[in-house]
C-alpha cells in the first residue's frame, strides 16, 4: 500500500468556498438568497438574553422569604427600571418601612417565595453576523442565517490568534525566506493584511498593532514572543477570541520556517487584492485551522479539473513537519512499506524524501510529513 | 446472545476520539486469549458524522488479519459464530466527540459539590466545571460560565435531607436563569439529575421541570457523614445512552449491535482495574496518559477514585504541560542542555501537529521529560481529590467529616501500593521497557515494593465492558494478553546524604543463584529478572529508610519479574535532585546508564 495518511493544510488558488454565518440563537435573516454581499454587511441579526442578576430581596428587606411574593411591587414579566423599588414590606405596626430596589434596568424574570430571591433580566443586546467575505448567499437558513459561497483563493495556516478581519493584501517581504521585522512595517500599512516570509518578530507584531495594520501572515513566529504579546503562556490551542488590534495566522510553525513557496507566490500574485482572514485555531477533535480567503475579482473563472489528493504518492510534494529536518520541504522519493528502526529507538513506517540541498534522500516517520496539498 | 458458557468468539471496539479499536478475543483451549486487532479512524466528525463506520473499518482490518469473516454481504456483524466466521459476542466503549462532557453542581465545594464531582467522575464523565455557593465568583459570572459550558448533563447536590435551609434552590434557580443548552442536538432538553435534599424535591422540580429533561435521584449526602453515589452514577450512565449517545451521529445504530450497553471509555477502565484489584486484594493505580487528557484510577481497600486532568496531555495539552509545570521542572529531567527559545518552539510544535513521534533520541529523551510532569500533575491532582469521603455508599463518623476540611490525607498511600499500570501512547510505545518503568518510577514515586506494568495495546476499555458480561473472559484476558509486566520496584523512603549507605540486600534467584549488594544514598540498581520469576528479597534498610514495617526494619519479600526486572531505587523519598545543573546532570546519566533507559549516545551531548 503506498499511501499514508497524513491531513496536509489546503493552499488552493480556486477554490469554492461555503461559509456558514449563523447566530448563536434564532433571530432574523435580513438577505435573500442569490443576493451578492460584501463581507460586512450584516445578513442576520437578533437579540441576545440580558444580563441576568439575582436581588435577594428577603435579605434586603429583612422579611422571611414565604413574604417575598407577597411584598413585590411588580410581578413576573414587569419592566423595570435601575434603582426602582420592586417591593416593599411594613413592620413594627407599619412604622418602619424595607425596600428592595431592581440593581439593573430589564424585566422581573421570576420570584421565588423559597429563596426569597427575584430574577431580573437585563434589556436583550443586540448581536449581528456579517458576510465576512465577499460572496454570494447560496442558502438562507431560516432563523439562523446563511451560507454563502464564494470563488476564490483559500490559505489554510497552522496557527494563528485574533478574529475575523478584512484587508487588501501588502507584500512585506520579498521572499518566503526573509524576515518581517519592525523596519519592514511603516504608516501607509494601515488597514492592510502584511505578508512576510519566514518569521513576523515580536516587535513587529506590536508595531503591526500601533499602525493599524488588520493582519500579519507569516512563516513562523516564536513561542517567547506569543507569551509577551498575549501576556501570558497559551496552554491549550483554542483561539480566536483575542482582541489585541491585529489578527496573525502563522503558515508553517513555531521558529523561523520558510514560507512554502507556494504559499507565498499565491499571496503575491493577490497583492492588492482584498482578503477576508481569521485566525480562529482549534487543534482539538473538530480541528478549525486559520485561513486567508481572496476572493476573485470581477468575473469567476471555472474551476480547473485538479485531481484531489488523497494520499501520498511517490512524487508527492510534502513538508517534514519535525526534526532533525523540521520545516524542510521535499518529494517523496519512495515510501516502504516495512517499519524501520529511527534514532529514537522505535518503530515506525517511514518515507524517504528528496530535500534540496541534502544530497541522499532522507528518511523520515510518515507521521512526521505532511503532504501539500493542492497543485500550481 | 449467545449463552454465557457457549461463547467462544468475542468482538469488543472502543470508539476513540481519533482511534477507533477492534480487538477479537478467543477461546484458545481452555482459555481465554486476545489474539488479534484492527483499527481505523474514528468517523464521528464531518464529512461522515457516523461512528460506526469507522467500527466497521477497523472490524474489516481485523477480519483480513485474522482471517476471520466478521462481516456479511450488507456490512453486519455476523452472529452467533460459526466456523470461521461471525462472533458470539459484540460489546463497545466509546469516548468519540469528546466523551462524555458534565457540569457539576452542589452548595458548599469541599462536600456537596465534590461528592457530585465525584459521582461525575466515576460514571467516566470529563466535569467541565464545579459550581458551588462558596466558589468565591458572583452569581452572574456563574450564570454566564453556565450558558458558555453547553455539557452533555448536570448534576445538582446539595445540603443533607431535611434541612431547612434553601441554598440548594438558590443553585438550582442560577442554573434556571442561565438556561442552559446542551452540546449536541439542538432540539432537546438538556438533562438534569437533582441527587440532593429530599425535602425541596418540588422546588426544584418547580424551578427546573419546565426548561430541562429533569430526573431525581436520592441524595448523595443524605446526612453529612453518608456519601451514596451509586444511585447518581446509574442515573448519569441511563441518561448518557438515552440522551447523549442517542445524539451522537451514528449511535443509535451502533447500540442496537451491542450486546451489552455502551460504556464511556474511562468508566470501562476504572470497571476492569477495580475488579482485578479486588478479586487480588491488591492496592493498585493506573494511568492512562493520552494527547489531551490524562486519567488516573486508583483503587485502595474498596474505594475506588478516578480524576481527569483535562489539560494534560502529550500533543493536544503538550503545551499547557509546560505552562503548568514551568520550564524548569522539565529540563530538570534533562540529560543534557537545551536553548529555552527552541524548547518553547519544539512544544507549541508538537501541540499544532500532534501526531508527529520524535524521531531523533533527543526528541525521545524530551518527550519524556514533559511526560514526567504530566503525569507527576496528573497524579498529585489524584491524591489530593482521593481523600477520605468517597465511593458507594460509606459510614463515616462526624469527626471524619470534619477532617476532610483540615486537608485529610490521601487514601492514595504509596507505601501500600502493590501495582501501577501504565498506559497511553508516551508510556505504552516508549522503544525500551526501561523508560517505561523510568517514567512511572520518577512521576509516581512509589515506596516498599510496588509491582510495575503496563497495558500493550490498550486492551483495557474494551476488557472493562467485558468484565460485566463475562468476568471469566475479561480476567483472563487482562492476565495473559494485556497487562506486560515490566517487574518491580524496590524503594526505601527516607533520605539521607549522598554516599550514605541506604539500603543493603540479598537477592536469591530462581536456581539458587545469589547477590548482596549495599546501594548508598543517590543510588539505583537494575537487577535482570525474566517474566515470570521471582526472586527471595532480604531487605535491610538503614536506620532513616522505611520499606513499610518501620524506619531501619528489615523485610523479607518475593520479588516478580518482568520485561525490565527489579529496579532497587535509593535515591529517596521524597526525591529530590541535585540543584546544581552539572551535579544533576551526572546524576541523571548515572541512573538512566544504570537502568538502561537511553543508549549512551542518546544522552551524549
Amino acid at each position: 500500500m503506498a499511501h499514508a495518511y497524513t491531513p496536509g493544510l489546503k493552499v488552493t488558488e480556486n477554490e469554492l468556498l461555503h461559509r456558514r454565518r449563523l447566530l448563536p440563537i434564532p433571530g432574523e435573516v435580513v438577505v435573500e438568497e442569490g443576493a451578492k454581499v460584501r463581507p460586512h454587511q450584516v445578513v442576520a441579526r437578533t437579540f441576545l438574553p440580558g444580563k441576568v442578576e439575582i436581588v435577594n430581596v428577603a435579605n434586603k428587606m429583612g422579611v422571611d422569604q414565604s413574604d417575598v411574593p407577597g411584598a413585590m411591587l411588580k410581578k413576573e414579566g414587569d419592566q423595570v427600571r435601575q434603582g426602582e423599588v420592586i417591593a416593599e414590606a411594613k413592620s413594627l405596626f407599619g412604622l418602619l418601612t424595607s425596600r428592595a430596589t431592581a440593581s439593573l434596568e430589564g424585566t422581573v424574570e421570576s420570584i421565588s417565595g423559597v429563596t426569597g430571591q427575584v430574577v431580573l433580566r437585563g434589556p436583550p443586546q443586540p448581536i449581528e453576523v456579517d458576510a465576512y467575505i465577499e460572496s454570494r448567499v447560496l442558502e438562507v437558513v431560516p432563523d439562523q442565517g446563511v451560507v454563502v459561497e464564494s470563488r476564490g483563493t483559500l490559505i489554510q495556516g497552522i496557527f494563528g490568534i485574533g478574529g475575523e478581519a478584512t484587508g487588501e493584501i501588502a507584500m512585506v517581504s520579498s521572499s518566503p525566506r526573509e524576515v518581517l521585522d519592525e523596519d519592514s512595517l511603516s504608516a501607509d500599512l494601515r488597514d492592510r493584511v502584511v505578508v512576510g516570509g519566514s518569521l513576523v518578530t515580536g516587535a513587529a507584531l506590536e508595531k503591526a498593532v500601533q499602525l493599524g495594520i488588520r493582519g500579519v501572515v507569516a512563516g513562523g513566529f516564536d513561542d517567547q514572543d506569543l507569551r509577551r504579546f498575549l501576556g501570558h503562556d497559551l496552554g491549550v490551542a483554542i483561539t480566536g477570541h483575542e482582541n489585541l488590534g491585529v489578527t496573525l495566522i502563522v503558515t508553517e510553525g513555531f521558529g523561523r520556517i520558510d514560507m512554502a513557496p507556494r504559499t507565498f507566490r499565491l499571496l503575491k500574485r493577490h497583492q492588492g487584492h482584498r482578503a477576508s482572514i481569521n485566525g480562529a485555531t482549534q487543534i482539538r477533535a473538530g480541528v478549525i485551522r486559520p485561513e486567508v480567503i481572496i476572493p476573485h475579482q470581477g468575473t469567476v473563472p471555472q474551476p480547473r479539473d485538479r485531481p484531489r489528493e488523497q494520499g501520498m504518492d511517490v512524487g508527492s510534494t510534502v513538508r517534514i513537519i519535525r526534526n532533525p529536518w523540521f520545516g524542510k520541504l521535499g518529494r517523496v522519493a519512495s515510501l516502504p512499506s516495512e517499519p524501520a528502526r529511527l534514532d529514537s529507538g522505535s518503530r515506525a513506517r517511514v518515507v524517504s524524501v528528496r530535500v534540496e540541498g541534502l544530497g541522499e534522500p532522507v528518511c523520515v516517520p510518515r507521521a512526521n510529513v505532511e503532504i501539500i496539498e493542492g497543485r500550481d | 446472545m449467545t449463552p454465557l458458557e457457549d461463547i467462544r468468539v468475542i468482538l469488543a471496539t472502543d470508539c476513540g476520539s481519533t482511534t477507533t479499536k477492534a480487538i477479537l478475543i478467543q477461546k484458545v483451549g481452555d482459555e481465554f486469549r486476545q489474539t488479534h486487532r484492527g483499527e481505523a479512524p474514528t468517523t464521528v466528525e464531518a464529512p461522515f458524522e457516523d461512528v460506526t463506520l469507522g467500527v466497521l473499518n477497523a472490524v474489516t482490518e481485523l477480519g483480513e488479519l485474522s482471517g476471520r469473516k466478521l462481516l456479511d454481504a450488507e456490512g453486519r456483524i455476523i452472529r452467533p459464530a460459526r466456523g470461521e466466521e461471525g462472533c458470539d459476542l459484540y460489546i463497545s466503549t466509546s469516548s468519540a466527540g469528546g466523551g462524555l462532557q458534565m457540569m457539576v453542581a452542589g452548595v458548599v465545594r469541599s462536600m456537596t459539590a465534590e461528592s457530585a464531582e465525584r459521582a461525575a467522575l466515576g460514571a467516566g464523565s470529563i466535569v467541565m466545571d464545579v459550581i458551588a455557593l462558596n466558589d468565591r465568583r458572583l452569581t452572574h459570572e456563574r450564570i454566564e460560565r453556565i450558558r458558555q459550558l453547553r455539557p452533555d448533563m448536570i448534576l445538582i447536590a446539595g445540603e443533607v435531607d431535611g434541612a431547612r435551609t434553601d441554598k440548594v434552590v438558590k443553585i438550582t434557580e442560577t442554573i434556571a436563569a442561565a438556561d442552559p443548552k446542551p452540546r449536541l442536538g439542538a432540539g432537546y432538553r438538556l438533562p438534569v439529575i437533582y441527587a440532593g435534599n429530599r425535602s425541596r424535591r418540588d422546588d426544584v422540580t418547580r424551578v427546573l421541570g419546565g426548561k430541562t429533561s429533569l430526573s431525581i435521584v436520592e441524595n448523595l449526602r443524605p446526612t453529612l457523614e453518608e456519601e451514596v453515589l451509586l444511585p447518581a452514577r446509574e442515573r448519569i450512565h441511563d441518561l448518557f445512552l438515552e440522551h447523549v449517545m442517542q445524539q451522537a451521529p451514528g449511535y443509535a445504530k451502533l447500540m442496537e449491535w451491542v450486546d451489552a450497553d455502551i460504556q464511556p471509555t474511562p468508566a470501562a477502565v476504572g470497571a476492569i482495574l477495580k475488579r482485578v484489584a479486588t478479586e487480588a486484594g491488591i492496592n493498585a493505580v493506573g494511568v492512562d496518559i493520552g494527547g489531551a487528557t490524562t486519567d488516573v484510577f486508583s483503587v485502595f481497600g474498596e474505594e475506588f477514585n478516578r480524576t481527569v486532568s483535562a489539560n494534560l496531555g502529550m500533543s493536544y495539552s503538550i503545551s499547557n504541560v509546560l505552562a503548568e509545570a514551568g520550564l524548569a521542572n522539565v529540563m530538570r529531567w534533562m540529560p543534557f542542555a537545551m536553548e529555552e527559545r527552541d524548547l518553547r518552539n519544539r512544544i507549541k510544535n508538537k501541540m499544532i501537529r500532534p501526531t508527529t513521534i520524535p524521531q531523533t533520541a533527543e526528541e525521545l529523551v524530551f518527550e519524556q521529560a514533559v511526560a514526567r510532569e504530566a503525569l507527576r500533575l496528573a497524579f498529585l491532582q489524584h491524591r489530593s481529590f482521593a481523600t477520605r469521603l468517597k465511593g458507594v455508599q460509606q459510614q463515616r463518623t462526624i469527626a471524619d467529616s470534619f477532617e476532610q476540611d483540615a486537608g485529610v490525607e490521601s487514601l492514595v498511600k504509596m507505601m501500600d501500593l502493590d501495582l501501577l499500570v501504565a498506559s497511553g501512547g508516551v508510556l505504552s510505545h516508549a522503544p525500551r521497557p526501561e523508560q517505561t518503568a523510568m517514567l512511572l518510577i520518577d512521576s509516581f514515586l512509589p515506596e516498599g515494593i510496588t509491582r510495575l506494568a503496563k497495558d500493550s495495546i490498550f486492551m483495557m476499555p474494551h476488557l472493562g465492558v467485558l468484565s460485566q458480561v463475562h468476568a471469566r473472559a475479561a480476567t483472563e484476558v487482562f492476565e495473559k494478553d494485556c497487562l506486560v509486566v515490566l517487574g518491580t520496584c524496590v524503594a526505601p523512603r527516607g533520605t539521607a546524604r549522598p554516599g550514605r549507605p541506604a539500603l543493603t540486600y540479598r537477592l536469591e534467584f530462581p536456581g539458587g543463584k545469589e547477590k548482596r549488594e549495599t546501594l548508598l544514598a543517590g543510588e539505583m540498581r537494575r537487577h535482570p529478572l525474566e517474566t515470570g520469576a521471582e526472586a527471595r528479597v532480604y531487605l535491610d534498610p538503614a536506620r532513616d529508610f522505611d520499606l513499610g514495617p518501620g524506619k531501619g526494619v528489615p523485610l523479607e519479600v518475593t520479588v516478580q519479574g518482568g520485561t525490565v526486572g527489579l529496579i532497587v531505587d535509593c535515591r529517596g523519598r521524597p526525591l529530590s535532585l541535585p540543584s546544581e545543573s552539572a551535579e544533576r546532570v551526572d546524576a541523571l546519566k548515572t541512573w538512566i546508564e544504570e537502568v538502561g533507559v537511553y543508549s549512551r549516545e542518546a544522552i551524549l551531548h
